[in-house]
């Protein structure tokens, strides 16, 4: 193992253990608010990290990736919103009254955005670069005008959740415990995306980001590869969606604003492009500027350009290039 | 029997016609040399065997009709292309180069470090920065891994330091002793090319103009055909 993979190893263990301290200090020092900051940030992280598949692994830069986020969050949103009001969902072949559980909504969260992604995925990926981009981005927009117009489900004013859905065994209102649960998705999360990198499948698709030609020349579609890449990536960012949904059991039509997909894109970037701890980072960084600077003056996104623009010219391995070393890719 | 047909191959890059009606054959086991100067088609003809420069024509693998595949199904049914200039998975490891275009069968990545040992020592070397003959000598395991009927090997040797070339031509001459692979090599060194085609076919300005057995290429057609 080569000395810059080993320290971003230890760079990255320290971070998942901060990430376990974390609610455990806010506890001792009596600062509850931070664990609710650190849920959104982990599950942001969540969010860049489905991105982090397609855009480091596969070099698809999607800017419509919002989409599968308020997908994931409208799937939580409808469901949870018949079962609070009681209203069937449908009623043919069997009566269906929405649910409550997160499991389920879990469930159905990562296969409509994973499907979702996989219809997009197929007309997108017949482009590529500006054009792909341009893509994305029009389908993003497509479903941002689409729930505004959805006046069954909230419209422009979107559609409050009463109470946070359950998880059996835990009292998801208790910061603490839906914090770990958020924890867990990451986790798990992350694991997937180190096993993927790892795996046959992660380095035909790295191979295809750098000479597509060649990779057909071995028998392997590159298209394929990127949607099955691109599917898997919509698919956890929509999980992320339905758990930012319950975070803050509010679903709005700006969960699918092109400036969300833009925050992705900023949060891989900063932490570092297809480093596997990159989006935490990046996530992380911007919910606590956010927090911060957005104390100071509502115009500290001006601070957080320079911050990104910084990091662009002089450490494009992102903030864990910079404490880890330059990575073989995308530095 | 034969593995690959190739019969009137005519292809276009935009108005202009690089290849005229080109023939060859090559029975399973058997090592052909396409030789010819250069710009004679050479390149263009292996493109268009493995679909990826669009040519009509007669196009068959053991049969198969290659002519309306794309060229990583062409690659699925068996072709194993080395092509001209390399071009490895940069970013990617020795190991992780191989795994990545890794088919089932019997080539695996034992089976390459121990035809070229240089990248067994160096499994876990990025791509990038190995040399250009570790860098051939990768493009050929790559190749290998995907357990091809017929590999094909466009100027494998090009541009190498003469004992870098020998180990590759070592390499060409084993695979073709131990696994009866058929193999189609590309290349201008009729010296080394001799020693280990059975047939050879000669382009010029994309037309075949000889086909023969190695041994019946006399100096004559040689100097005429080819300019050594």
């Amino acid at each position: 193992m080569g000395g810059v993979m080993r320290r971003e190893l230890w760079v990255n263990a320290a971070l998942w253990l901060g990430l376990i301290c974390v609610p455990l200090w806010a506890h001792w020092a009596g600062e509850p608010f931070t664990i609710t900051l650190a849920t959104r940030a982990v599950i942001f992280a969540v969010a860049a990290v489905g991105l982090n598949i397609a855009l480091g692994l596969g070099g698809l830069v999607s800017l419509g990736h919002a989409a599968f986020f308020g997908i994931g969050g409208y799937a939580m949103g409808i469901l949870a919103f018949h079962a609070q009001n009681y209203q069937p969902l449908f009623e043919w072949p069997f009566v269906f009254e929405g649910s409550q559980s997160m499991p389920l909504i879990w469930v159905v969260a990562f296969a409509v955005s994973g499907l979702c992604a996989f219809v997009i995925g197929l007309l997108a990926l017949r482009t590529s670069g500006v054009y792909f981009i341009m893509i994305t981005l029009a389908f993003g927009q497509m479903f941002y005008f689409f729930s505004i117009s959805w006046a069954a489900y909230g419209g422009e004013d979107g559609m409050l959740i009463y109470v946070r859905n359950g998880f059996p065994g835990l009292n998801t209102l208790d910061p603490i415990q839906f914090y770990g649960l958020c924890f867990a998705v990451l986790s798990a999360a992350l694991l997937v995306q180190a096993r993927l990198a790892r795996s046959p499948f992660g380095l035909a698709l790295n191979a295809a980001r750098q000479v597509p030609e060649r990779v057909r020349a071995v028998g392997l579609d590159p298209v394929r590869l990127r949607l099955l890449a691109f599917t898997l990536s919509g698919a956890i960012t929509g999980l992320a969606g339905a758990l930012f949904a319950d975070l803050n059991r509010f679903v709005s039509p700006s969960m699918f604003s092109w400036q969300l997909s833009g925050e992705f894109i900023v949060f891989i970037i900063i932490g570092g492009t297809a480093r596997l701890f990159g989006p935490v980072v990046g996530a992380m960084v911007f919910v606590g500027l956010e927090h911060l600077l957005g104390g100071l003056s509502e115009y500290w996104h001006v601070w957080f350009g320079a911050l990104l623009l910084g990091i662009v010219l002089f450490g494009q391995g992102g903030v864990i290039g910079m404490i880890a070393g330059k990575a073989r890719a995308h530095d | 029997m034969t593995l690959l047909q190739a019969q009137n191959l005519t292809a276009h890059y935009g108005a202009s016609q690089a290849l005229f009606d080109v023939n060859l054959t090559l029975a399973p086991g058997e090592v052909l040399a396409l030789m010819g100067r250069n710009g004679m088609g050479k390149t263009t003809t292996v493109k268009s065997i493995c679909r990826m420069v669009a040519a009509q024509g007669t196009l068959r693998l053991d049969g198969h009709d290659l002519t309306r595949l794309p060229s990583h199904k062409v690659a699925k049914l068996g072709v194993g292309l080395v092509p001209e200039g390399r071009r490895c998975f940069a970013d990617l490891t020795v190991s992780e180069n191989l795994i990545a275009a890794a088919r089932p069968g019997a080539w695996d990545e034992t089976r390459v470090g121990a035809l070229f040992p240089r990248l067994a020592e160096r499994r876990g070397q990025i791509a990038r920065s190995l040399s250009g003959g570790e860098q051939q000598m990768l493009a050929i395991g790559r190749a290998l891994m995907t357990n091809p009927r017929l590999l094909i090997l466009d100027e494998a040797t090009e541009g190498l330091a003469p004992l870098v070339r020998q180990e590759i031509w070592d390499a060409i001459a084993r695979l073709k002793r131990e696994t009866g692979m058929a193999i189609l090599i590309v290349d201008k060194s009729l010296a080394e090319l001799r020693g280990v085609c059975d047939r050879a076919v000669i382009l010029d300005r994309g037309r075949d103009v000889w086909t023969g057995v190695m041994d019946a290429l006399d100096g004559e057609a040689a100097q005429r055909l080819l300019g050594v």
